[in-house]
């Protein structure tokens, strides 16, 4: 028996390493979403340029996604040559060693281009570790026809008192007509990406220069209050599991006066074909706490990265330079017009008349993304990166367990004082095991 | 005898089991009417849904975007190939249990159940990198190996409970007629278990082709099955309900169909035991 098995194991070895050595088959780990999607059916146009390599593709639901590729680049796996990564992970992996620097790229490629806050986020000592698909900060989004009916204005740069008034005079919840949608659901990257960025335009911060959590100070008793207040009194019901999709949905029926998220949401909002309020949403900036210079510093993108595993850099860079050029924005405009480009990597984007003229939404998205900060999330001094998140390996973990605090408290299961203190007792035990704290 | 049971009573049942049937049932009933929806109209509140129009645009997408019957055929490797080696080490083993206990036996059947009791999750990395050493991550190979070693307690647990039910008398008198050890399992044993078989064959390939753990860590493009092609279509940002459901019902319609046509056996092997 074992000699048989062991036959075997040699046999499958050797034939993975004969595939290995003949075809420059690249495998690309991706997400789904609307922009990879679209750039599966650009791939002639690369095929063209490079007919010697094969793209193969492995889409993944982003949970799933990360935790697959965090193993694999890890362990040195070598499953994948390109792997679809956030900027949360970009600069953890990088000071790891577990990307391909990206530091000689051609001059067509054009670096500078690169929207800086971006270029920022995805740079360890700046030398880039991942080149940006897309990006991302947030905004207000709200129905304009609402806000007129209830007499309201909403100024370009609100604050959080303006936004609480207009969501006040918004409600009809006999109507079915929320003021305000906010994300509940808890996780990381869903109700603490909104939560963090309104604590950081309160001026609040995750932690102090001594990694100690500050769910203790006022500005996060204040966020976290405020937070509560607006979505008890003014959110649809239910909202504690209400994510990104749900809310989308929410607004895209008509349900919410305004919804604070992701600039991507505005593409959605506004396409006719699945929007019953696509031409009457209103933009503005996200809102800050008076006296506080901060609006969020919401930053993301999805970048591609190159594990330092693979088997064919050169394929591998051939490819993710094509799919992150100027070049790849002006083919997809060509085939399915300005508005499906990919947002928020390239300034050159921005200053293309027919974009600006086709994505109403773009001046504003370009707006927040140049403002945000990811080297100083707030206006405190921090010892991390961030924005949205913190840029620690243990974020996921601790956010996620914070996130539940909130949601449950959204849930009405406790008040805002006992989340806040649970939030600090599980995040300073966690640093301290973690070794932040001695 | 059996109890006298009112008419009332019956009634009372019947509408029970039919209830939680369709509550049961209602979920994959749901997920059949959104694959025919657009994105648009699949969240819409549940009245609206159903009285929106149909369209196979979904599936449309899905054939486009994905290669199915690539994903498929991973399925039928898979769920095939690991209950059938399953069954070519179990036989034997049940047989001994079975036939030969010794001394130890339930300790050893008690311990390989525990086995199962273990969350996957806690020998990912080890298996992870045996599996990176021996060049088997996303090869059929390497998971037909998983995947029999997974479902190989509850294939021997199942076998032995049949052949539990088989006299031992009759393999007597087999090996009175002179019959090998291999005789007697092959052309006596093996024959009067069919249906017992045939039970555990159904169930495992059913275990086997919904297990999306280890299909879906230890493969990439090659080997995916139909698990991967299901993830493929769930998005954080953007609606998504309509192709999700048009994935995931392709992907359980084989083995739906399957299930159906063979529900005889495969009651009998779920509730395996139970009656005596």
């Amino acid at each position: 028996m074992s000699y048989t098995f062991r036959a075997l194991m040699g046999a499958c070895a050797v034939g993975a390493l004969a595939t290995a050595a003949q075809a420059e088959t690249i495998t690309v780990a991706t997400v789904n979403n609307g922009d990879m999607i679209r750039m599966q059916s650009m791939m002639d146009d690369f095929n063209e340029q490079h007919p010697d390599i094969t793209v193969e593709w492995v889409t993944l639901e982003e949970n799933v996604l990360r935790q697959r590729v965090t193993q694999d680049v890890a362990t040195g796996g070598g499953q994948f040559d390109v792997m679809t990564i956030g900027n949360y992970e970009v600069p953890i992996w990088g000071n790891r060693d577990w990307l391909m620097p990206l530091d000689d790229l051609s001059d067509d490629y054009d670096v500078e281009d690169l929207i800086p806050s971006i270029r920022g986020a995805l740079s360890v000592d700046d030398t880039l570790y991942a080149l940006p698909f897309y990006g991302e900060s947030a905004f207000v989004m709200y129905r304009k026809d609402l806000a007129e009916a209830a007499g309201v204005e909403i100024p370009e740069q609100p604050t959080w008192t303006q936004i609480k008034a207009a969501a006040e005079a918004m409600t009809d919840s006999d109507a079915g007509v929320y003021g305000i949608c906010l994300r509940g659901k808890p996780g990381w990257g869903e109700n603490m990406a909104f939560i963090s960025a309104m604590a950081n335009s309160y001026g609040a911060r995750w932690f102090d220069m001594d990694w100690q959590p500050q769910f203790d100070s006022p500005e996060w008793t204040a966020a976290v209050t405020d937070y509560l207040d607006l979505m008890t009194k003014y959110g649809p019901p239910g909202a504690s599991s209400n994510g990104f999709n749900e809310n989308l949905s929410l607004f895209q029926q008509g349900k919410c006066g305004m919804w604070i998220d992701a600039t991507v949401a505005a593409g959605f909002v506004t396409d006719p074909e699945e929007s019953t309020v696509a031409d009457n949403v209103g933009y503005a900036v996200f809102p800050n706490k008076e006296g506080v210079d901060n609006h969020g510093n919401w930053l993301w993108s999805w970048n591609l990265g190159i594990p330092a595993s693979t088997q064919s850099p050169e394929a591998a860079k051939a490819f993710v330079t094509w799919a992150t050029s100027k070049e790849y924005t002006q083919l997809v405009a060509e085939k399915q017009g300005w508005r499906a480009a990919p947002p928020g990597t390239r300034t050159s984007l921005y200053e293309n008349e027919d974009y600006l003229a086709e994505a109403p939404f773009a001046t504003l998205t370009k707006e927040t993304m140049d403002a945000a900060t990811p080297e100083k999330p707030s206006v405190q001094d921090v010892p991390y990166v961030g924005a949205q998140f913190v840029s620690i390996p243990e974020f996921q973990g601790i956010g996620t367990a914070v996130g539940q605090q909130f949601s449950a408290a959204l849930a009405g299961q406790m008040d805002a004082d006992q989340a806040l203190s649970s939030a600090q007792q599980l995040t300073q035990r966690e640093m301290m095991k973690a070794g932040y704290i001695k | 005898m059996a109890r006298a049971v009112t008419n009332r009573r019956k009634a009372i049942v019947t509408v029970a089991a039919w209830l939680i049937a369709i509550a049961i049932f209602f979920p994959i009933f749901w997920i059949v009417v959104l694959s025919f929806k657009t994105e648009g109209n699949a969240i819409k509140d549940p009245l609206e849904v159903l009285t929106s129009a149909w369209t196979f645009d979904s599936y449309a997408t899905v054939q486009e975007r994905s290669n199915y019957f690539r994903h498929f055929w991973n399925s039928v490797i898979l769920s095939v190939g690991s209950t059938v080696l399953g069954l070519i080490i179990a036989v034997p083993a049940a047989w001994a249990m079975a036939f030969v206990p010794g001394k130890r036996t339930k300790d050893v059947l008690m311990w390989m159940l525990s086995t199962k009791m273990l969350p996957p999750v806690g020998v990912l990395v080890p298996i992870y990198l045996i599996f990176r050493d021996l060049g088997l991550l996303d090869s059929r190979i390497g998971l037909v190996i998983v995947l029999t070693l997974i479902n190989l307690p509850i294939i021997v647990w199942m076998l032995y409970t049949y052949f539990r039910e088989i006299p031992g008398e009759i393999l007597e008198a087999a090996r009175m007629d002179g019959a090998t050890l291999r005789d007697e399992i092959i052309h006596v044993l093996t024959p009067m278990a069919v249906p017992g078989i045939a039970s555990t064959l159904l169930l495992n390939i059913i275990l086997a082709w919904n297990e999306a753990f280890w299909t879906l860590n230890l493969t990439a493009a090659k080997a995916a099955p139909l698990t991967a092609f299901i993830a493929s279509y769930s998005s954080p940002e953007g609606l998504f309900y309509a192709k999700l459901s048009a994935a995931s019902t392709m992907a359980i319609a084989p083995i739906l169909i399957m299930g159906w046509f063979s529900q005889k056996q495969l009651v009998r092997g779920l509730t395996f035991g139970a009656v005596k």
